[in-house]
C-alpha cells in the first residue's frame, strides 16, 4: 500500500470498499432528505402562516435565524443531551437548519405573488384555499424550491458532521481516515463523495427551480 | 322611470374604513338589466369602493346592497362572485395558466365538464378577434391588449348578467383603448350584459354609458344619462368634470332643427302657373321653390332648370313638380341633419313638423353659423340667450340664401 500515491491508494479503497463507501453514501443521503422533508412539512405551511399575518413573520424569521447562528457542532451537541447519540439527532439537527431557507422562501415567494393576481382570483370567486393552490403555491414553487435547494445543501455538510453523534454516513469514513495513519485517502474517500453529492443536489434542484419558474407577466 | 328590472339595487349604503375614513355614505342608487353604468370621479371618490361592495370584495358598513332582488349579505360570497364577472385594471391574468385555462377559470370552478369549458372558450376567443392558437399560449405572450381582451372575455366565460370593470383600459395606449371600448360595448349590446364600469375618464364615460353616476367625497352627485347630464349638469363640481370643451360641444348636439331653421321659406302651390312660379323665384332671389298644398303639406319642389326645360309644354307648377325631397322632422337634432346636409351637397333641406307641414328649411349658411358658435362659442358675445342666436343665425341664414341664386 506504501508504495502507491495518495490516488492509486484512493481508488484501491473504493474498490475493495465499493458497497461499503456506497451504503454510507446512501445513508448520508437519506438522513439529508429525512431532514430536509421534515422541514419542508414544517417549514412551508409556517411560511404560508406568516404570509398570510405579516405580524407573525418578523418574530418567527428571527427564531429562525438565531437557529441558523448556533455553531452547527454546538448545535448537534445540544441535540445529543436531548436526544442521545444516533441518527435521529443529525436529522433533527438538519431539520432546525433547513427551517430558516425554507420558512424565508416561502414567506419570501407567497409575499412576491402579484395582489392584482389574488384580488381578480378572489373576485372571480376563488375561494382562499383554491387562491393557495391554485395560484399562490404554483407562483411561489420556485422561489420555495430554492429554499430548499439551499437547505439541501447545507445538509449535506451537517450530516457529515453527524459522525461524531454516530450516525454514521460518509462523514464516518472521514473521521475513519483522520484517525489512520497516513489516511489522506480514506478521507478522500468519504470527502469527495461527500462533495459530489452536494453539488449534484445543487445542479438537480436547480434545474427544478427553473422549470418551475412562473412565465413573467 | 319605471324600474321593472333592476339588477342591482343599494340602498342607503355606507362604507367607513378602519380609522373613520368614510369612503362612501348614503348610496342610493338603481341599476336596471340591460344598463351600462360609469361610476366616475376623482381618485378618492369612492367609486371603486361602491363597485367592489356589489361582488362583496369589500363588505358595507351600512344599508343594503341587493343583486337580482336578494340582499347579497346574505349569500355566499364565493358562490356570488362567480355570478358576477370582474375586470381590473391591472388585468390580473394568472400568469402560470394558458389563455384557455384563464378563460375557463370560473367554469372550471363551477365544475363544467371539459368539451364544454373547451367550447365556450373557443366560441369567446372568436368573439374578440383573437386567433385560436393563442388559447395554448401564456399572457406573457399576448400584448397588453391583447390581454386585456383575454381579460374581458374570462368575466363572461360562466354567462355572468353583471359584470364589473374597474378602470379596466387605464393602462392601455389610446388606440388600444378604443379599439377595446368599442368591443366592449358591442358585447355588452349584443349580449344584453350590465355593466358597471369605473373610470375618471369622461370621454370613455360618455362613449360607453348608459348611465353616469358621478361621485365626489363619498357622495353620488348626479346619476343620469349621458345627454341629461351633459345639458343639465347638477352643479359646478360635475361642470368641471365634463370640461368646458365638452358642454360647448353638448350644447350644439342637443340643438334642434327647428332652433337654426329659416321660418319662412319660399313656398307655391301646385295650382299655380309657371310665369307665376319665375316670378316669385325673381322676387325672393332663389331658384328652387317648395311646394305645399294649400294647407301647408309639403308635397315636393321645383327647381329652375326643370322649370327652364319644359317651360313649352308645361303650364302649371304640378306638371314639373319633382317629388323626391329630402325633408327632416322639426324637433330631430341637428348634429343628426348636419351630416346628411353635407353628405348629400344639399342646398338646403326643408323643415316639417310631426304632421307633414312645411314650417321652415334650413340652410348650410345656418350650418356654418352653428360651426362657428362651436368654435368661437362664447368669447365674442357672452351669455347670449338662446333667441337672439336664433335671430342672428336667420338674419345671415338668409342673406346667403339670397347669394344662392
Amino acid at each position: 500500500m506504501a508504495n502507491l500515491n495518495t490516488w492509486e491508494q484512493f481508488w484501491y479503497y473504493l474498490v475493495n470498499n465499493g458497497s461499503y463507501v456506497l451504503s454510507q453514501f446512501v445513508r448520508h443521503f437519506l438522513i439529508s432528505i429525512y431532514g430536509v422533508l421534515l422541514a419542508a412539512i414544517i417549514g412551508i405551511p409556517i411560511g404560508i402562516i406568516i404570509a398570510r399575518k405579516r405580524q407573525l413573520s418578523a418574530f418567527v424569521i428571527s427564531v429562525a435565524n438565531v437557529i441558523q447562528t448556533v455553531p452547527s457542532l454546538a448545535m448537534l451537541s445540544i441535540v445529543m443531551l436531548g436526544l442521545g447519540l444516533g441518527v435521529n439527532t443529525v436529522i433533527f439537527t438538519v431539520f432546525l437548519y433547513s427551517l430558516l431557507p425554507i420558512i424565508k422562501n416561502t414567506y419570501t415567494g407567497m409575499a412576491s405573488v402579484d395582489k392584482t393576481i389574488l384580488d381578480s382570483g378572489k373576485g372571480m370567486g376563488m375561494t382562499s384555499f383554491q387562491i393557495l393552490y391554485m395560484v399562490e403555491l404554483p407562483l411561489a414553487m420556485s422561489v420555495i424550491m430554492a429554499g430548499i435547494r439551499n437547505a439541501l445543501v447545507v445538509a449535506i455538510g451537517i450530516t457529515a458532521i453527524g459522525a461524531f453523534v454516530g450516525a454514521g454516513g460518509l462523514g464516518d469514513i472521514i473521521v475513519r481516515g483522520t484517525n489512520a495513519t497516513n489516511g489522506g485517502a480514506i478521507i478522500l474517500a468519504g470527502a469527495l463523495p461527500t462533495a459530489m453529492m452536494a453539488i449534484i443536489s445543487d445542479l438537480v434542484l436547480g434545474f427544478f427551480q427553473r422549470r418551475l419558474e412562473p412565465k413573467k407577466v | 322611470m319605471p324600474k321593472e328590472n333592476p339588477i342591482v339595487v343599494f340602498k342607503d349604503v355606507k362604507k367607513v374604513y378602519r380609522g373613520g375614513n368614510i369612503a362612501v355614505e348614503h348610496i342610493n342608487l338603481t341599476i336596471n338589466k340591460g344598463d351600462f353604468v360609469c361610476f366616475i370621479g376623482r381618485s378618492g371618490s369612492g367609486k371603486t369602493t361602491a363597485m367592489r361592495m356589489i361582488n362583496r370584495m369589500l363588505e358595507p358598513s351600512g344599508g343594503t346592497i341587493l343583486y337580482n332582488g336578494e340582499d347579497i349579505h346574505k349569500t355566499d360570497a364565493v358562490k356570488l362572485r362567480r355570478r358576477i364577472g370582474y375586470v381590473i385594471q391591472n388585468i390580473g391574468l394568472m400568469p402560470h395558466m394558458t389563455i384557455y385555462e384563464n378563460i375557463t377559470l370560473v367554469p372550471k370552478l363551477l365544475k363544467w365538464p371539459e368539451e364544454k369549458r373547451r367550447k365556450k372558450a373557443k366560441e369567446l376567443i372568436k368573439l374578440v378577434e383573437l386567433p385560436e392558437d393563442f388559447l395554448d399560449r401564456y399572457p406573457s405572450e399576448l400584448s397588453g391588449g391583447q390581454q386585456q381582451r383575454v381579460g374581458v372575455i374570462r368575466a363572461l366565460a360562466a354567462d355572468q348578467d353583471l359584470i364589473l370593470m374597474d378602470e379596466p383600459f387605464g393602462a392601455l395606449d389610446p388606440i388600444t383603448r378604443e379599439s377595446l371600448q368599442e368591443l366592449v360595448k358591442h358585447l355588452q349590446e349584443k349580449l344584453g350584459k350590465t355593466v358597471v364600469f369605473v373610470t375618471h375618464d369622461m370621454d370613455e364615460a360618455l362613449k360607453l354609458a348608459t348611465q353616469i353616476v358621478v361621485m365626489d367625497s363619498g357622495h353620488i352627485i348626479q346619476n343620469a344619462s349621458p345627454s341629461e347630464i351633459l345639458q343639465h349638469p347638477a352643479n359646478d363640481f360635475v361642470e368641471d368634470l365634463i370640461g368646458e370643451d365638452r358642454l360647448m360641444q353638448a350644447r350644439a348636439d342637443v340643438t334642434t332643427v327647428s332652433q337654426i331653421m329659416l321660418k319662412n321659406p319660399v313656398s307655391i302651390t301646385p295650382g299655380r302657373s309657371l310665369s307665376e312660379a319665375v316670378r316669385l323665384m325673381r322676387q325672393r332671389r332663389v331658384d328652387t321653390l317648395l311646394v305645399t298644398d294649400d294647407d301647408d303639406y309639403l308635397k315636393g319642389y321645383i327647381d329652375i332648370e326643370t322649370l327652364n326645360t319644359s317651360y313649352r309644354h308645361a303650364t302649371s307648377v304640378s306638371d314639373i313638380l319633382n317629388t323626391k325631397i329630402f325633408y327632416v322632422v322639426d324637433d330631430t337634432l341637428l348634429r343628426d341633419t348636419v351630416d346628411r346636409i353635407l353628405k348629400r351637397g344639399l342646398k338646403y333641406v326643408p323643415v316639417v313638423d310631426k304632421n307633414g307641414k312645411l314650417r321652415g328649411i334650413v340652410t348650410r349658411a345656418a350650418i356654418v353659423d352653428m360651426v362657428y358658435d362651436t368654435i368661437w362659442g362664447d368669447s365674442d358675445d357672452g351669455g347670449e340667450s338662446g333667441s337672439e342666436k336664433n335671430e342672428n343665425t336667420s338674419r345671415s341664414g338668409a342673406a346667403s340664401n339670397a347669394r344662392e341664386v
